[in-house]
């Protein structure tokens, strides 16, 4: 499956971030997911439940998507347009010169790092007093 | 308690794989080993054009190739008929091959004897052509049965490939297939594709196919000098 394969690069994207800032658990991702970026969130979220129990700095972590809408620019008239209505031809002008200016992303936007409350930073000693 | 710290990433999900896939790319340059990345969908016939190359250009190059599949090992078996180096990589139920992946291939496959290593990735238009492999060059199978109009359906693997194989031009009175309107949809997904008319099964068309691959083949090891 096409978002399993997503997924597993999205976790190893952030284990390596993860590592190169001590961090040593992750709470959530977020994810910037264009309107036609081809990827289903119904099956990435799935492939994501199953993918992250497997990893110890991600496991129980939320997937937070965000879709970005698709737009499409005519190179002749200079319309930008909304992409999944119109396809690749110019509702005003019906030129096909036209380019997706937004809307093919994944991007991992931010990742969420849980911080220990002062309670737990506290000695187990003093807190036993 | 729900206290967390936000970090930035900002990165694509697929930067990791196309670093990994530079790297792989870089290590085969210096080793002087062109990959080819042979892509197209469920029965356009890529083990038979494979082993129709592998005839074309056994006596002159040494020839490995990878068969990646969910399961089985039916098209190692069909190649390694032929003579040539063959393994079967199995994805494990995924649709495509990532450029770690073909690592593990190329490293199961042996470099020190090659130089032409054919990756033939799973039987897909869609997945395979989101994931760089590292390969040198990417190829496609399009057959005539399934219709012109695919660069129009699957715009990335017209996009990301170098060469578009059209297979099976025997049958082409048989279909309504039309070579020039084709040719016309794959140049406005990618105006710098070859495109090539083969027939796999009577080997009409393998002697360009075979000069085209034998050129990249030499122009990858020269630029490594």
């Amino acid at each position: 499956m096409h978002e399993l394969g997503i997924v597993f690069h999205i976790i190893r994207t952030v284990e390596e971030v993860g590592r190169e800032n001590g961090v040593d658990r992750v709470s959530a991702v977020t994810l910037e997911l264009g309107e036609v970026s081809g990827v289903l969130e119904d099956y990435l979220q799935d492939c994501w439940q199953w993918a992250v129990g497997r990893s110890d700095m991600l496991r129980g972590a939320r997937l937070q998507v965000e879709i970005i809408p698709a737009k499409t620019l005519c190179e002749s008239c200079g319309l930008v347009y909304p992409t999944v209505a119109h396809g690749r031809t110019c509702p005003g002008c019906g030129s096909e010169s036209t380019h997706l200016v937004q809307g093919n992303e994944t991007m991992i936007r931010e990742i969420a790092v849980p911080e220990p409350t002062p309670e737990e930073t506290d000695c187990p000693a003093a807190g036993a007093v | 308690m729900d206290k967390v710290k936000i970090l930035e990433i900002k990165q694509s999900v697929f930067a990791s794989n196309d670093r990994q896939a530079d790297q792989l790319r870089a290590r085969l340059r210096e080793k002087g080993v062109f990959l080819l990345n042979l892509m197209s969908s469920p029965g356009a016939g890529k083990t038979t054009t494979l082993r129709r190359t592998i005839e074309a250009l056994q006596n002159e190059l040494r020839i490995g190739v990878m068969e990646a599949d969910i399961d089985s090992d039916v098209d190692a078996r069909a190649i390694a008929a032929t003579g040539a180096k063959a393994i079967q990589l199995h994805t494990g139920g995924m649709c495509h091959l990532d450029a770690d992946m073909t690592r593990q291939g190329l490293e199961g496959l042996g470099l020190e004897d090659v130089d032409l290593a054919i990756l033939e990735n799973v039987g897909n238009l869609v997945c395979p052509a989101e994931f760089d492999t590292g390969a040198s060059k990417n190829a496609m199978i399009l057959s005539v049965p399934e219709g012109h109009d695919k660069p129009l359906k699957y715009p990335l693997m017209f996009t990301v490939c170098d060469v578009v194989l059209v297979n099976k031009i025997d049958v082409l009175p048989y279909f309504d297939f039309d070579m020039d309107k084709c040719r016309e949809y794959i140049h406005m997904r990618n105006p710098n594709a070859q495109v090539i008319p083969i027939c796999a099964r009577t080997g009409e068309g393998i002697d360009v196919w075979a000069d085209w691959l034998r050129a990249q083949v030499a122009a990858w090891k020269n630029t490594n000098c």
